[in-house]
């Protein structure tokens, strides 16, 4: 694969050490961790050990780590399994959350849940005093994304939550794009639930967790055998949630350098952008230090894509999980953009292994596609 | 990777550290030839399958899709019948909650058995709670069901019934093309739990009446994590969806799909769709060895129907024993007494119970589980250390000296101390 990879939002590449840790769980050792014998009990140690990991790379304590298989799962669980103790009462989402908590969200108007999303700002900020009035109305649950996957923008999820909090009601954040990327501290973010991914870190897909404390009253969502005290079922992904604890590690120890260096690309890129007359959403915000969503006016986002592919960058025209639908981000239209400049959306999300150089190259070619695309349109027109 | 990855060989079997692997039900190894398959999928086409706009997510996605072939495969299937979950239990939660949901209008009553995996059984619990209604059948002391009750059960009001296929813990295949048939008749939506039965008995969707079917990687040498549910589309069958978001699966089961244990998943099932008869009869072969030898020993009862059973189950329960002392005593190997999801309890296996067997039978029984990699020596070692063990610890048994003397203990009378 020669291509540029620029879609690290989406999902990472494994690193190397992270594989090697995964091996021996692949191939020799092979136990079912709830078995008595050795087998068994040498698997128990090791995701025992990978959850001490992943709760330090998050500031909280092991015991309030529950593994599931993906950050949709972990989301459904959330969002699922709080509201259910509580029907009747209203659940509140940002209008920017991804569909993995606003449909789940939204399926639980059969048992009496109303849904409400609170609206953002033209930059993609809660809008807090919407927040605010809506609380008046008993409330299950808030659930407010820390970082958003296509913006980058990242909400202030610790004022948020002690609304919440007064209000009565529980607060969740999904953190899967803050997790390696912004400092993340469970207790700091004052939140009673958070989810976090594996294959966004340069871990395994198969492996994320639910983090939560331990007070709350939560309806598993997979029953069964009684694994993670009886909260999610199923036999444990040994292999993944080994790579997921090493990834973690590993993130934590690189965070601070990985913001450094993606920032500084995404600001060059930026830079270079502003002669290209694009528009670069949530720019006026804090963000997610490699995240650059733009638009440039007339083009298609899709087509840009494409056409960048070509010429081997790999980029996405929003979230992975929507790539083949052609309606345009519910993030964007959510912050008032126009449907059509939000067609032209375009994201590029720079990881570790991305150069000053690429993103030279990268910013050439966009210029030449756009000139092309352009000519096209007005040859056709 | 090269292919040069060894097979996993179990030797010095010393006691505890290097036991000989017999807890095939389980958990099984990943094939190597699965793991050498996968390992192109962590390292280099580390793709997204979900994202359209590039090679990357490109190849991810045809391998998705090759495997999703290969499991529709083994089980006569159409490829857009089977969804990608997180393994059985996800498959098992989905179906039953999914179906029971969907179709709830028709009626709040489903049958299941008691000696389902706790996957359905729990699943079928959470749903009484939510207001359904379910019975629990009792099967035969051989582990069968007994056609006849499973009618009698339904009635006007039932949507949904789980059997399933292969029982974990003493191996019996209930006859899924009968039951599947008296479903059908009376139009009953039928799921059945396939976890241990792919690469040991033949499935052929195409003829069986069933309409959902779960399946599991990790016990049929592939990875752990990964699973499948089948949804038959004619007729079809409607699900509610437990998993929301970005709509992957057809919108079934929404959530990133991890590429390489999918892929892991495929591989594991062609190599059982293609070895599968030469496997099972060599197998067949070790555990009526095993059988034959352990019947030397006396007051040993296997436990479910032997016809009946797949070629890798041997289930026994060894009298005058007690069982925690059995367990410890057979460190040599790696077994386990009751299903593995429920060994960390002390109490009896709920399977055993409902087959009849007394609390002591039940508590000292032994599931041996053989697979790919058991070898001739391993079933000879594992005969020699029953007896000898077993020898011993009846030695030390007041109980086994009085059944030795004559004594009818059940007639006995135990004064409180």
């Amino acid at each position: 694969m020669t291509s540029v990879y620029l879609d690290h939002n989406a999902t990472t590449s494994l690193d190397s050490r992270v594989l090697e840790v995964m091996l021996p769980w692949l191939r020799e050792q092979s136990g079912n961790p709830t078995s008595r014998h050795i087998f068994g009990r040498s698997a128990r140690t090791a995701i025992e050990h990978a959850r001490t990991q992943v709760a330090e790379a998050c500031g909280a304590y092991a015991s309030q780590v529950i593994f599931t298989a993906t950050g949709t799962e972990a989301n459904n669980f959330a969002v699922k399994g709080i509201a259910a103790n509580q029907a009747g009462l209203q659940i509140l989402h940002s209008a920017i959350e991804h569909p993995c908590v606003s449909r789940p969200a939204q399926s639980l108007q059969q048992l009496g849940c109303k849904g409400h999303q609170v609206a953002v700002d033209q930059h993609g900020k809660l809008d807090v005093a919407q927040l605010e009035s809506l609380l008046d109305v008993p409330t299950s649950l808030v659930s407010v994304m820390l970082a958003n996957n296509e913006t980058g923008v990242i909400q202030d999820i610790a004022t948020i939550a002690e609304m919440t909090r007064q209000a009565g009601a529980l607060m969740h954040t999904d953190a899967v794009q803050g997790l390696g990327k912004l400092p993340l501290n469970f207790i700091d973010l004052n939140v009673h639930a958070m989810t976090i991914s594996s294959h966004k870190i340069h871990g395994p897909q198969g492996a994320a967790a639910l983090v939560l404390d331990k007070r709350v009253d939560i309806q598993p969502l997979l029953h069964g055998g009684g694994q993670e005290r009886g909260l999610r079922s199923g036999t444990e992904n040994v292999a993944a949630i080994v790579g997921f604890g090493m990834a973690c590690e590993l993130a934590m120890a690189n965070r601070q350098d990985f913001a450094k260096h993606t920032q500084a690309l995404r600001d060059q890129f930026e830079h270079g952008l502003k002669s290209l007359n694009a528009t670069i959403f949530s720019s006026q915000v804090a963000r997610l230090p490699n995240t650059s969503f733009f638009a440039i006016k007339d083009i298609e986002g899709e087509t840009l894509v494409i056409a960048l592919d070509r010429k081997g960058f790999a980029v996405a025209s929003g979230s992975a999980c929507s790539s083949d639908s052609t309606e345009p981000s519910h993030v964007l239209l959510a912050m008032g953009v126009t449907p059509d400049l939000a067609r032209g959306a375009v994201r590029v999300s720079f990881g570790t292994q991305n150069t000053a150089a690429q993103v030279t190259s990268l910013l050439d070619v966009l210029k030449n596609e756009i000139l092309r695309l352009k000519q096209l349109t007005s040859i056709a027109a | 990777m090269s292919a040069s990855i060894e097979m996993p060989v179990l030797k010095d079997h010393d006691e505890g550290l290097h036991p000989i692997y017999l807890d095939y039900s389980a958990t099984t190894p990943v094939d190597p030839r699965v793991a050498a398959k996968m390992i192109p999928y962590l390292t280099e086409h580390f793709g997204n399958p979900a994202s359209r706009s590039h090679p990357y997510g490109w190849t991810a996605e045809k391998a998705v899709e090759n495997a999703r072939e290969e499991v529709a495969k083994l089980v006569g299937a159409d490829p857009r019948e089977i969804v990608w979950t997180s393994g059985a239990t996800e498959s098992n939660n989905l179906a039953i909650k999914g179906a029971a949901n969907f179709y709830s209008a028709k009626g709040k009553h489903i049958i299941t058995v008691a000696t389902e995996h706790k996957a359905v059984i729990d699943t079928v619990r959470e749903l009484e709670r939510q207001g359904f209604e379910a019975t629990y059948l009792q099967p035969e002391p051989n582990g069968l069901l007994d056609l006849e009750k499973f009618k009698a059960a339904i009635r006007p009001d039932t949507v949904l019934a789980s059997v399933m296929f292969v029982n974990n813990e003493i191996g019996v295949i209930q006859d899924i093309e009968a039951i599947g048939n008296i479903c059908r008749a009376n139009n009953v939506i039928f799921h059945v739990d396939a976890a241990q039965a792919t690469g040991k008995v033949h499935i052929d969707l195409e003829k069986l009446p069933v309409d959902l079917m779960s399946f599991s990687a990790h016990k049929t040498y592939g990875p752990k994590g990964i699973g499948a549910l089948y949804v038959r589309r004619k007729p079809r069958i409607r699900i509610e969806a437990q998993m929301h978001g970005g709509g992957h699966e057809r919108g079934m089961r929404s959530g990133t799909l991890p590429t390489h244990q999918i892929v892991g998943m495929g591989e594991a099932f062609r190599i059982a769709r293609e070895e599968m008869d030469v496997e099972n009869a060599r197998i067949r072969r070790l555990r009526d060895r095993l059988l034959h030898g352990l019947q030397t020993i006396e007051e040993v009862y296997v436990n479910g129907d032997l016809e009946h059973r797949v070629p890798h189950n041997l289930n026994i329960s060894f009298n005058y024993v007690e069982g925690e002392s059995l367990i410890m005593a057979v460190k040599g190997i790696a077994v386990s007494s009751g299903s593995a999801c429920t060994s960390a309890s002390l109490e009896p296996s709920y399977v055993l119970r409902a087959l009849g067997r007394s609390d002591e039978l039940a508590h000292s029984s032994i599931r041996f589980s053989i697979g790919r990699f058991t070898t001739e020596e391993d079933v000879d070692y594992t005969i020699a250390l029953m007896k000898s063990k077993i020898g011993k610890l009846r030695e030390l048994s007041p109980l086994w000296e009085m059944f030795k003397e004559g004594v009818d203990i059940s007639k006995v009378q135990w004064a409180a101390h």
